[in-house]
């Protein structure tokens, strides 16, 4: 058989593959509608194409959500919800259950990756005004999935039933104390016992792994959807919608599908990367992913000697702190998070991206980044002078920023913002 | 802007790197460092001699099973059960101690915690410095006092090895300072050799803790291999397709 | 032309970087995969038995539980070795031709490593209920023809005295024989056969 020939047969058959295959996608395609949901949402949703780095930590945070997803499914599979049981059952998994400290390393390292991308994605959005009309509710589905991140970090925190899973949820339920009124019956509620017991593990456990991942799950896909309907902004903060072509495609449209799901391959496989060194070789990240006191089982006639919630909470820890009155704090604490709900009103300024914004939102935006880590540091401290007094200050330059923001965003004197995207080739 | 962002991610890395983690040291007792390694396998196995013979009279590692022990340390079955499961048991057992814990509370107080964990819990370095600072101290029932952990309830179990030594106080301003050990009686082993059977000891401490910790690094270097070829590929595909956009 | 070699290059990147995160995402599911194994535990729980014989006398049977199964183990007595060799025909499968139902040492005559010693799997053959042993020859309820072996109760399948099926019952195969070994005259070690040779 000649090579021609041969080319000729071969590509007979892959004809008649590719016919067979248009077959099924219009099978499919009379009863669901997959070829339009692909366009709408993969190769026919353009978006900007001078997205930068920032613009990845939404890719990446569904990457970890898949992770969490598939990892917690398995840490089911061999976990026992039993105060009595629990610890033991951990370190069964990671000794005697085959690649077990595999899938509870991902889960553990994965916990505290999902606030990273989390954090960078939501100071993305406050850096290009990713919340302003029309995005007001779509930053808002995003701060509910924050807010079920939140929950959900800190019901599974309980599971190992570790020193820390135990006096961290002591300290936290607590502070439900705080509301007026009803105080002291919403803790026992919320215990459903007189102290953190096994009648609390297994109902965190029920809301850890089956009622938060489900709203979750519903509200990322609002937030997808959300998107989708708007369009995404771009660091320049302009609406690509508004310059058209005569095909109706945005001139500075690209396809999401190939030239972003290239884009944010890339991106994962940078962030696998990450994600594996901290796995692989510092899981415990020095007692910043993994508590060492949380190695010791949970006893409630011994507090540690010091207890700090998980790097991710320790900003809020930080402001509730900051006041030598429970109630305050805890409310301090609330407005701290509620506060961000408001981003969208409070902003005044008509100017999108921090571009072509003016050096008073530049400067207030810094000082609010630098408060949340700083924050974020002395809720790791113990609380003792200097650190009070300092914790105090920042706690004053992260409200300052919010409650200030309609003042100082009326008088902004922004710069011509562009017609269309700069995008350098 | 670029370097806006470059900035707060290092003043985030630099807040995380500057603090060191809390250990339960007490008092202010600077803690001896030991370099462990647990992939020095005749270091963990010597460890492991040390922990059978001295620690699980009264101590039990309850998550960790002999025949894995036994696998990850190089030890054959017959080695396993003639050095260390003389007390009887089965090689796919896990490491439980035959005193009861009734029992164990009436002598010492309080049961002697299980050690599965003590190393990820309490780091090396303490475990390191806490074997050795035993002091003489005819005020404790044990007549031995420790530095690392004020009125200790265990006893000096080491003693007959390391020999004994007192703890020189000096008056400080805020009360006794710590200035140093001074020898009172030799024991059977020399400083170096005391030390070497405490590190290997720490050293065991520390594979038990996570006995997947060599097959987790290996595992490691093997997936950052293949996430660097997967990365150049996708990292040209991307600048390939890329070149499109005008 | 050169577009050409363009869509050559990317059309392979295309490929390599498909073929190359597919067998990421396989080997990431292997640990998953593996995850599901019989755990160390497990393993643990299911390591071999041992049972000594030693007060076992001729035609009585003891149970021990293995893997979550019960093990029989008969002393069969001569009589009742004589019995098996006599019904020989009635049987699906006398000569134990399905090999997966007990390890090599044991396709004999009398299915067992000593002729008067059965050690067996307590299970039915059809749907795994436990068959009962029924030593007596012709009982009332088994009929005239039965000359002492197992009956399952729950579909009536039978059993001669090495647990080989007879012809005509429900039940496909000869009760199955675990791996097991002496480890001395009394002393049997079930699960394990290093170093039994057929």
């Amino acid at each position: 058989m000649s090579a021609s020939r041969r080319d000729a047969v071969d590509a007979g058959l892959m004809d008649r593959f590719a016919a067979r295959g248009a077959d099924l996608v219009d099978w499919i395609d009379a009863r669901f509608p997959m070829t339009k949901m692909l366009k709408e949402h993969a190769t026919e949703y353009y978006a900007a194409k001078n997205f930068n780095t920032w613009y990845v930590f939404g890719v990446l945070a569904f990457v970890v959500l898949i992770i969490q997803l598939f990892s917690g499914i398995f840490l089911t599979m061999s976990y026992k919800p039993d105060a009595e049981k629990a610890f033991a059952s951990v370190e069964y998994i990671m000794r005697d259950v085959e690649w077990g400290w595999l899938i509870r390393y991902m889960h553990s390292t994965g916990a505290s990756a999902f606030f990273i991308v989390v954090y960078l994605h939501m100071f993305r959005g406050m850096m290009y005004g990713s919340y302003k009309k029309p995005r007001e509710l779509l930053w808002i589905i995003g701060m509910l999935i924050y807010l079920c991140l939140m929950a959900e970090g800190f019901l599974g925190y309980l599971l190992p039933w570790g020193q820390m899973s135990y006096w961290g949820a002591q300290v936290i339920v607590s502070l439900f104390g705080a509301v007026p009124g009803i105080g002291p019956e919403l803790v026992e509620w919320i215990r459903g016992d007189y102290f953190i017991s096994d009648i609390t593990l297994n109902r965190f456990f029920a809301l850890h792994v089956v009622a938060v991942p489900l709203a979750l799950i519903m509200l990322v896909v609002m937030h997808i959807l959300a998107l989708h309907e708007t369009g995404s902004l771009n660091p320049d903060g302009i609406e690509i919608k508004e310059h058209k072509g005569p095909d109706g495609i945005p001139l500075d449209g690209i396809a999401f599908h190939p030239y972003y799901t290239a884009k944010d391959l890339v991106a994962i496989v940078i962030f696998a990367a990450f994600f594996s060194i901290a796995l692989f070789f510092a899981p415990e990240m020095g007692g910043y992913f993994l508590e060492h006191a949380n190695f010791e089982p949970a006893n409630q006639l011994k507090t540690p000697e010091h207890i700090a919630p998980v790097w991710y909470y320790t900003p809020f820890y930080a402001i509730l702190r900051a006041v030598p009155s429970k109630g305050i704090g805890a409310l301090l604490m609330a407005m701290a998070i509620v506060l961000l709900f408001f981003l969208p009103w409070l902003d005044r300024c008509k100017v999108k991206s921090i571009r072509y914004r003016g050096w008073t939102f530049k400067v207030a935006l810094t000082v609010f980044a630098i408060s949340f880590v700083a924050l974020g540091y002395l809720g790791l401290q113990p609380a003792v002078e200097p650190y009070i007094t300092i914790t105090r200050v920042f706690t004053a330059l992260y409200f300052g920023f919010f409650i200030l923001m309609p003042i100082y965003t009326s008088f902004e004197k922004t710069r011509p913002v562009p017609e269309r995207v700069t995008y350098h080739h | 802007m670029r370097s806006g962002i470059a900035g707060s991610v290092l003043a985030l890395m630099m807040a995380f790197g500057s603090v060191a983690p809390v250990w339960g040291a007490g008092d202010g007792i600077a803690l001896e460092h030991v370099l462990t390694d647990v992939s020095n396998i005749p270091s963990l196995q010597r460890g492991a001699r040390n922990f059978v013979n001295y620690c699980m009279g009264c101590h039990s590692a309850q998550y960790v099973r002999y025949n894995r022990l036994a696998k990850d340390l190089q030890i054959s079955d017959e080695q396993l059960i003639a050095s260390l499961m003389f007390t009887g048991g089965k090689p796919h057992d896990t490491m439980q101690v035959a005193m009861p814990a009734a029992d164990a509370e009436r002598w010492f107080g309080a049961p002697p915690p299980d050690l599965s964990l003590i190393a990820r819990s309490r780091g090396a370095d303490y475990l390191y410095t806490f074997l050795r600072s035993f002091y003489v101290d005819d005020s404790r029932p044990t007549g031995f006092n420790n530095l690392v952990l004020e009125s200790a309830a265990m006893p000096n179990v080491l003693w007959q090895l390391q020999g004994t030594q007192r703890a020189v106080f000096a008056e400080g301003d805020h009360g006794a300072v710590f200035e140093g050990f001074e020898p009172v009686t030799a024991g059977s082993m020399s400083a170096e050799e005391f030390d070497q059977f405490v590190s290997d000891l720490v050293n065991f401490l520390g594979y038990i803790g996570e006995p997947a910790q060599l097959q987790r690094r290996q595992v490691g270097i093997w997936v950052l291999i293949f996430l660097l070829v997967f990365g150049l590929l996708s990292w040209a595909l991307k600048r390939e397709i890329w070149r499109d956009i005008k | 032309m050169a577009e050409h070699s363009g869509m050559n290059r990317r059309h392979f990147l295309t490929v390599a970087t498909s073929v190359t995160g597919t067998a990421g995402v396989i080997m990431a599911a292997v640990p998953f995969a593996m995850s599901f194994k019989p755990s160390a535990r497990a393993q643990a729980l299911g390591a071999p038995v041992q049972i000594d014989i030693g007060k076992l006398e001729s035609g009585a049977m003891v149970r021990v539980m293995w893997r979550g199964k019960p093990v029989w183990v008969l002393r069969r007595s001569p009589e009742m070795l004589q019995t098996m060799k006599d019904s020989k025909a009635k049987l699906a499968d006398p000569d134990s031709e399905v090999v997966e139902q007990q390890p090599d040492y044991a396709r004999n005559a009398t299915r067992s490593i000593k002729p008067e010693i059965l050690v067996i799997l307590g299970v039915c053959t059809h749907l795994g209920c436990a068959p009962i042993e029924r030593f007596e020859v012709a009982p009332a309820d088994l009929g005239p023809d039965w000359v002492g072996g197992f009956y399952c109760p729950c579909h009536g399948s039978k059993f001669d005295l090495s647990g080989r099926v007879y012809a005509g019952v429900p039940a496909p195969t000869n009760m199955e024989v675990p791996p097991y070994r002496f480890l001395s005259e009394d002393l049997i070690l079930i699960g394990d056969d290093a170093g039994v040779s057929a």
